[in-house]
């Protein structure tokens, strides 16, 4: 899919000239994936621990979560590939990423003017698009494996405990990643969250941010009102 | 299945203590099954269908006697049969009846995560609670018998339940009371090792079996179902009954120290971002040139 080609690279609109970071499709499939993740966090959570089992009757009962956690999870994963047709040429780790990646101090310290300019993702968020893409793959291949456990002949046992021990582990990762992601798309990084939603940030916020990406999209645009 | 009666001690997925766990103790029932004197008459898989109100379904031949290759969701107790070879050139058809062991330490509840689903009673029966069943199958991975079966159509996990219910109104289960030969017998646990003591030594002494012996595996802190079996070195032989059963490590670690791990983490995860919040606040962007009024 060519969506991320396709990109406007300035929409004007009644709040002043804004550049368009993410299409409506990049923000439908962004919350596709979004709402199947959290939704297989509280069912996974309520089965994780009796202390969280009570989430399951947030989403209807341990039945019901335990009928719907597979397959909203098979919905996350779809939603991932997607992305990752969407995304992939631009989540490309480059020689620009690595040099930030060692700077990376700076941005954690907010002395964001010390790191070298980057593209249109920061090696952070590559690095979560690609724990989120590598893990969704264990995950699916693990959660068949609990799915259908009855499948797995009783002679090979043990995948039924890989299948267990590959779950739990990649679950626990992604959710690391999770908690980072979300507290910095909604309270560290200003205008992020609005992005995702709204599709666009202002022309400073994307200088600040993604630099090389903004002289990109806006070459032979001069900055004017 | 009968809860009014029965004091439970154990309870799956519950978080905090058992509600009157240690106020009540109980005699620890045991079903004993000696293997040497069992027929395959099978008198025992009809009662079994019988009290439990299933019907007969359609056998599997499987090139033995048996009716079908395991137990199922509604199929609790099935006698094993194996042609074993002996060193000597000779065949023994050994016979034994599969079911829930009833361990005392059962892998199923250890690996349950749902509240209530599966409990222990005091008197040491392990009963499924269907009404609280999610039907993840985690009790599947947990148990080392190959025991806990899923019914597609309620989602739900169904075994033997020792007949708790006839048992809680002072019945001997429905397995033994079909037995014609004598092979199987109730009791409390310690009559029950006196009378497979009695039986394998006479084995051992008077029939010429000298591995002849119980099967009451103490990695799974004893079961409420015990054999006597001809060769007590070779309990594989009798349809795959493992020799040193314990709950998987994996169920161990993944129910035990991964879960302290693993709240740990996280909880460190979101006291983490927290602490950054607190530290260095959220990202200004920087008006760097003559532009004016862009901030978010």
């Amino acid at each position: 899919m060519s969506a991320s080609r396709v990109i406007s690279p300035v929409a004007k609109t009644d709040s002043g000239d804004r550049i368009l970071r993410y299409t409506f499709v990049e923000r439908l499939n962004h919350w596709i994936g979004g709402f199947s993740y959290v939704y297989c966090l509280i069912t996974g959570l309520a089965f994780w621990s009796p202390y969280m089992f009570w989430l399951a009757t947030l989403v209807g009962g341990g039945p019901t979560a335990r009928f719907w956690h597979p397959w909203t999870g098979l919905v996350f994963a779809i939603s991932v590939g997607w992305m990752y047709d969407m995304w992939r040429r631009d989540m490309r780790i480059t020689d620009v990423d690595r040099r930030w990646s060692k700077a990376v101090k700076y941005y954690i310290e907010n002395e964001d003017e010390k790191l070298p300019p980057i593209g249109r993702f920061n090696y952070g968020q590559k690095l979560f698009f690609w724990l989120m893409f590598y893990g969704v793959i264990l995950l699916v291949i693990s959660g068949f494996g609990l799915w259908f456990v009855e499948s797995i002949p009783w002679s090979l046992r043990w995948l039924r405990y890989l299948a267990v021990t590959v779950h739990v582990a990649t679950a626990l990762a992604t959710i690391g990643g999770f908690i980072i992601h979300v507290y910095m798309g909604t309270a560290m990084v200003r205008g992020g969250f609005t992005s995702i939603i709204r599709g666009q940030v202002t022309r400073a916020w994307a200088r600040t941010h993604h630099r090389l990406w903004y002289e990109q999209v806006t070459k032979g645009t001069p900055p004017g009102k | 299945m009968s809860q009014a009666i029965l004091q439970i001690s154990k309870i799956s997925g519950h978080p905090g203590p058992v509600p009157g766990a240690g106020v009540e103790r109980a005699e620890q029932v045991c079903k004993l099954v000696d293997t040497t004197t069992c027929i395959g008459c099978k008198a025992c898989e009809v009662a079994c269908l019988e009290w439990n109100g299933y019907s007969f379904t359609d056998t599997v031949f499987d090139n033995s006697y048996q009716t079908m290759p395991e137990t199922t969701w509604n199929y609790w107790n099935l006698i094993k049969f194996n042609e074993h070879e002996n060193g000597d050139g000779s065949v023994s058809l050994l016979m034994r009846k599969d079911q829930c062991m009833h361990c005392a330490e059962p892998g199923c509840l250890a690996a349950c995560p749902a509240d209530g689903a599966i409990v222990q009673y005091t008197n040491g029966i392990v009963d499924f609670q269907q009404e609280h069943c999610i039907g993840c199958g985690y009790c599947v991975s947990g148990c080392p018998f190959n025991i806990p079966k899923f019914n597609q159509e309620t989602k739900k996990m169904f075994k033997c339940t020792l007949c708790s219910d006839r048992v809680s109104q002072g019945l001997e289960p429905a397995c033994i009371k079909s037995c014609p030969t004598g092979c199987l017998h109730f009791g409390t646990k310690d009559d029950m090792r006196d009378l497979a003591e009695t039986r394998a030594h006479q084995l051992r002494e008077n029939y010429g079996f000298e591995k002849a012996g119980i099967y009451d595996p103490p990695g799974v802190g004893g079961t409420g179902v015990i054999y006597v079996l001809h060769d007590v070195t070779n309990p594989e032989a009798y349809g795959g009954l493992p020799k040193d059963p314990h709950i998987p490590w994996v169920v161990r670690f993944w129910k035990g120290p991964a879960k302290w791990i693993g709240n740990l983490a996280m909880l460190f995860g979101i006291a983490g971002v927290t602490l950054h919040y607190l530290k260095f606040g959220p990202k200004e962007v920087k008006n760097d040139d003559d532009r004016k009024g862009e901030q978010q």
